[in-house]
C-alpha cells in the first residue's frame, strides 16, 4: 500500500484512507485531509523533513511520520 | 441589555485586524481563565452596548487544543448573541469547515468573507448571494486590511442577534442522521431545539468533555453506543472521522456553483517568495541572515543603545536635553528626599529598593518593545511558520519547536524578552520546554561575571567564554531530551500539521498594537514581583547587627551575610562553600550584574576601584576549579527575578513556574557538583565518595537521555 510519504516531490496523490486515531487523526482530518482529497507534494524542508503539501487551495506542512498514516493512490 | 458578538475564525485570516478595526482603542487584553491563551474584548465603535469578544483562532471545535476548548466553552456556556465568522476567501473550503460547526450551535451566525480583493485579483469568483442562500445566513464581503465592509458586517451581526435562533441546515448522510435523531431523543430532548444539533453531534463523536458536562447516564450511553457502532461498521471508520469526512463532502457540494477557481494557476506571489525563502539551499542562509538582523537590531545595536540609555541616563547619571541638564530619576528623587529631610534608610529604601526595581523592568522595556515589534512582523507576514518548517527536524528531537530558536537567540542578550518571545509557539509542551531552557544560555548580564572568572583565575584564557555558551547549549539539549520523556510532558500528542499561510505585508498599526499589548502585559505582570524582590534584597544587604545594635550596616554584617553564611554549606560539595560566594549568588538573583558588583564590594578590600587588587583577592579566594564550578552554577541556576517573573507570566501557572525554576537550580547544582568532584579527583585531590556520586549522577543522566520515550510509543 502506498502512503503519502512515498509520493515523490512534485507528485500528486488522492487520499484513500486516513490511519491513526484520536487527536492525531482528528487534527489531520480537521485540516481537510479527508478521504478523496487530492494532495500535491510541493517540497521537503531543507533538512528533508517535514513536507510541504498543497490541498484544498492552501499549503500545509506535515511530518513524514504523519504522512505515513495516509494511504494514497498516486495520480 | 447589551449585545455580545463573538469573533470566530481560523488562524491567519485577519481576525485581529478586523477586531482592531471594529473596536479601535476600546480594548481589554487579558487571559482566558486558567490558560495562557490571550483573551481580547472590546466595545464596537459607535455602539457602547455592543461587546466584541475575539476568540482564539481555531480550525475546528474539536476538544484537543487549548484554544479549541477555550473557544468552545465560551460559545456553549456564555452563549454570545451572535457569531461573526471571519472566513478567508482565498481558502474557502477549509475555512467553511469551522463554519459548519459554528452553525450547529444555535447562535445566529454572520459570515464575513475577508481578502475579497485578493480573490478578485487571483481571478477567482465567489457567488455571495448563492452561498448566503445555501447556508441560510448573511454573507458579507470585507477587506479587513483596508477597513472595507467591517462595520457593515458588524451591523449585520447586531441585526442577526435579534433573530430567532436558527437550526443548522446542512445534513449528514442517512445513517448518521438516523443515529443523531436517536441521540437527541434519548438524552437531550428537553434542551431548546436549536441547541440539540451541536450536542447530538458531539455525543455521536464520543466527545468526552460534552458527555462529562451533560452527565449522561451509563445505560443511556450504552444504548447510544450501539447506534454509533452500527454507523461505524457500515462506514468502516470511527465516528469522529465520519463526521469530519461528511462535513468536507458537504462543503464540496456547498461551494459547487458558487465558488469558481481559475484553473490555470499562475505562481502566486507567495509561491514565488517561498521558492527562495524555503529553498533547499537558500533557506538556512536566509534564516541565518534574518536571525542576525533580529539579534543585531534588538539586542546589539539599537536595542542595546536604548537599554543603556534608559539604565545610564534615566536611572543612572542623568542626561541632557538641548543643553538642559536633566537629572536621573534616582538622583532627582534622592535630592528631593534629602531636601525633605527624610531618614537615610527611607531614602535608601525608595531609591535603591523601589526605584532600582522599577529601573530593572523599565530598562528592559525599550529592547523588549523593539523585539516584540520585529516578532510581530515575522509572525504576521508569515515567516514565523516557515522558521518552524525549516528547523522542525532539529528541534523536535529536544522537545522544542523550530520557533524556539528565537527565544534562545534573544536570550543571549536578555532572558526576559527571550522568555516572552516564547509566546509565538503554539504547542503548549514546546512552549513550556522553551521557557524552562531559554535562560540556560548566558545572557548579557552574565558576561561581566564570565569575564571576571576568566580574567582573574584563568589569565584571560580564550576558552572560558566559549565554554560558557557551549555549556548553555548542552544544558538546553540535555534538558530537552530528558524532560521530553517525563510524564510532565506527556499529553495528547499533536501532530505537526501547520498551515503555511500566504505571505502578506502587515500594517504598521497592527504591528504597533501587538507590540504595545505584549510590552504592557509584561510591565503589569513583572512589576510588582521585581519591585518586591528588590526591596527585600536591598533590605537584607543593608541591614543587620553591629556593635550599635540593629540598623544599617556594611555588607559584612548585613542580614544577607548572615543568610549567606547559613546557606554556604550547601555549596561545599561544589567547591565554593564560603559566605561571600553565597551572598553574591543571592544578589545575582536581583540582577546577574549584581554578582560581580557584590564580589567587588566583598573582595576589593581597602582599595575599592582598583581592579588589580580585586582580581588578586578573587584569585586568592578560589582555586581555578572552584571558580569554574562557581561560574557554572551561576550561569545555569535560576535567572534574575525579572526573568523569573517573565517565566511566571508566560507559564501562567504557579506549579509550572516553580518546576521550571526548581529544575534550573537542581540542574545547575548537579553540573557544578560533577565539575568540581570529577575535576578535583582528576587533578589528584578530591574524595572517592564525591567522585562516585558524580559518576552515579552522570550514569543516571545518561539513562534519562537514552531511555525509551514512553510518551511517544507507537499507537496501534
Amino acid at each position: 500500500m502506498k502512503t503519502l510519504k512515498d509520493i515523490p516531490i512534485g507528485g500528486k496523490a488522492k487520499v484513500t484512507k486516513v490511519n491513526g486515531q484520536g487527536a492525531l487523526k482528528r487534527r489531520i482530518m480537521d485540516m481537510g485531509i479527508t478521504k478523496g482529497v487530492e494532495i500535491r507534494v510541493l517540497k521537503a524542508a531543507p533538512l528533508g523533513d517535514p513536507l510541504e503539501l498543497a490541498l484544498r487551495g492552501y499549503t500545509l506542512s506535515l511530518r513524514k511520520a504523519d504522512a505515513e498514516q495516509l494511504e494514497v493512490e498516486e495520480l | 441589555m447589551g449585545i455580545s458578538i463573538a469573533l470566530a475564525g481560523n488562524p491567519n485570516v485577519g481576525k485581529t485586524t478586523l477586531f482592531n478595526e471594529l473596536t479601535g482603542s476600546n480594548q481589554f487584553v487579558g487571559n482566558w481563565p486558567g490558560v495562557t491563551v490571550e483573551k481580547k474584548e472590546g466595545v464596537l465603535k459607535g455602539h457602547d452596548d455592543v461587546k466584541i469578544v475575539d476568540l482564539p483562532g481555531v480550525y475546528s471545535l474539536s476538544p484537543y487544543t487549548t484554544e479549541e476548548i477555550v473557544a468552545r466553552k465560551y460559545l456553549v456556556n456564555e452563549k454570545p448573541d451572535a457569531i461573526l465568522d471571519i472566513v478567508d476567501g482565498t481558502n474557502l473550503e477549509r475555512n467553511l469547515y469551522l463554519t459548519t460547526q459554528l452553525l450547529e450551535l444555535g447562535i445566529p451566525v454572520v459570515i464575513a468573507i475577508n481578502m475579497m480583493d485578493t480573490v478578485r485579483k487571483n481571478g477567482d469568483k465567489i457567488d455571495i448571494e448563492l452561498l448566503s442562500k445555501r447556508l441560510s445566513c448573511p454573507v458579507i464581503e470585507i477587506s479587513a486590511l483596508k477597513g472595507e465592509g467591517c462595520m457593515d458586517a458588524a451591523d449585520h451581526a447586531i441585526a442577526a442577534s435579534h433573530d430567532n435562533k436558527l437550526v443548522a441546515h446542512h445534513n449528514f448522510s442517512g445513517e448518521v442522521e438516523h443515529a443523531l435523531a436517536h441521540i437527541e431523543e434519548a438524552c437531550i430532548h428537553d434542551m431548546p431545539l436549536e441547541q440539540q444539533r451541536w450536542y447530538a453531534v458531539k455525543i455521536f463523536e464520543r466527545d468526552k468533555e460534552v458527555i462529562k458536562d451533560l452527565s449522561i447516564k451509563g445505560e443511556i450511553l450504552k444504548h447510544i453506543e450501539a447506534d454509533i457502532r452500527l454507523v461505524e461498521e457500515t462506514a468502516d471508520d470511527d465516528a469522529e472521522s465520519i463526521i469530519t469526512n461528511e462535513r468536507y463532502l458537504y462543503i464540496e457540494r456547498l461551494v459547487e456553483g458558487c465558488y469558481e477557481r481559475r484553473l490555470i494557476k499562475r505562481l502566486s506571489q507567495s509561491d514565488k517568495i517561498d521558492r527562495i525563502v524555503t529553498n533547499r539551499y537558500l533557506a538556512l542562509p536566509i534564516f541565518a541572515l534574518v536571525m542576525f538582523l533580529v539579534y543585531f537590531i534588538s539586542v546589539s545595536s539599537l536595542g542595546a543603545w536604548l537599554t543603556n540609555w534608559v539604565n545610564d541616563s534615566i536611572f543612572g547619571n542623568g542626561w541632557s536635553l538641548f543643553g538642559l541638564e536633566i537629572p536621573s530619576i534616582p538622583d532627582a528623587v534622592s535630592s528631593l528626599m534629602v531636601a525633605g529631610g527624610f531618614a537615610p534608610w527611607v531614602i535608601g529604601l525608595v531609591v535603591d529598593g523601589v526605584i532600582a526595581g522599577l529601573g530593572a523592568i523599565l530598562g528592559f522595556l525599550p529592547q523588549m518593545l523593539l523585539l516584540f515589534l520585529m516578532l510581530s512582523f515575522l509572525e504576521s507576514c508569515g515567516y514565523m511558520s516557515r522558521i518552524a518548517f525549516i528547523l522542525d527536524k532539529i528541534f523536535r528531537k529536544f522537545g522544542l519547536s523550530g520557533k524556539s530558536f528565537i527565544p534562545i537567540l534573544v536570550g543571549t542578550g536578555c532572558g526576559v524578552p527571550g522568555i516572552m518571545a516564547s509566546r509565538t509557539i503554539e504547542n503548549i509542551n514546546d512552549r513550556r520546554m522553551t521557557i524552562i531552557t531559554t535562560t540556560f544560555i548566558p545572557c548579557g548580564a552574565k558576561l561581566p561575571f564570565i569575564a571576571l572568572i576568566s580574567g582573574a583565575l584563568f589569565g584571560g584564557a580564550w576558552w572560558v567564554a566559549p565554554s560558557a555558551y557551549f555549556m548553555g547549549i548542552c544544558a538546553i539539549i540535555i534538558s530537552g531530551v530528558i524532560l521530553k520523556k517525563t510524564r510532565m510532558f506527556k499529553g495528547e500528542e499533536t501532530p505537526f500539521v501547520m498551515e503555511l499561510p500566504p505571505y502578506h505585508m502587515p500594517t504598521l498599526k497592527n504591528l504597533l498594537r501587538s507590540m504595545w499589548d505584549r510590552g504592557w502585559s509584561f510591565v503589569k505582570k513583572a512589576g510588582s514581583v521585581v519591585i518586591g524582590a528588590s526591596i527585600i534584597i536591598w533590605f537584607a544587604s543593608n541591614f543587620g547587627w553591629d556593635e550599635n545594635g540593629f540598623g544599617m550596616v556594611s555588607m559584612d554584617n548585613s542580614l544577607l551575610a548572615i543568610i549567606g553564611s547559613a546557606i554556604a554549606f550547601i555549596f561545599i560539595p561544589l567547591g565554593f562553600g564560603i559566605w561571600q560566594a553565597a551572598v553574591s549568588t543571592i544578589s545575582g538573583l536581583l540582577a546577574k550584574e549584581g554578582i560581580v558588583s557584590t564580589l567587588a564590594v566583598l573582595y576589593a578590600g581597602a582599595s575599592i576601584g582598583n581592579s588589580g587588587d580585586f582580581w588578586t583577592n578573587i584569585a586568592g579566594a578560589f582555586t581555578p576549579l572552584e571558580a569554574y564550578s562557581f561560574l557554572a552554577f551561576n550561569l545555569l541556576c535560576a535567572p534574575c527575578v525579572a526573568a523569573c517573573s517573565a517565566i511566571r507570566a508566560e507559564m501562567n501557572s504557579g506549579k509550572w513556574s516553580a518546576f521550571a525554576i526548581g529544575y534550573q537550580c537542581l540542574f545547575a547544582y548537579l553540573v557544578s557538583f560533577i565539575i568540581y568532584q570529577v575535576g578535583s579527583f582528576v587533578t589528584g585531590g578530591g574524595s572517592v565518595i564525591g567522585v562516585t556520586i558524580a559518576l552515579i549522577i552522570i550514569a543516571f543522566a545518561l539513562y534519562m537521555i537514552f531511555r525509551k520515550n514512553k510518551n511517544y510509543e507507537e499507537k496501534l
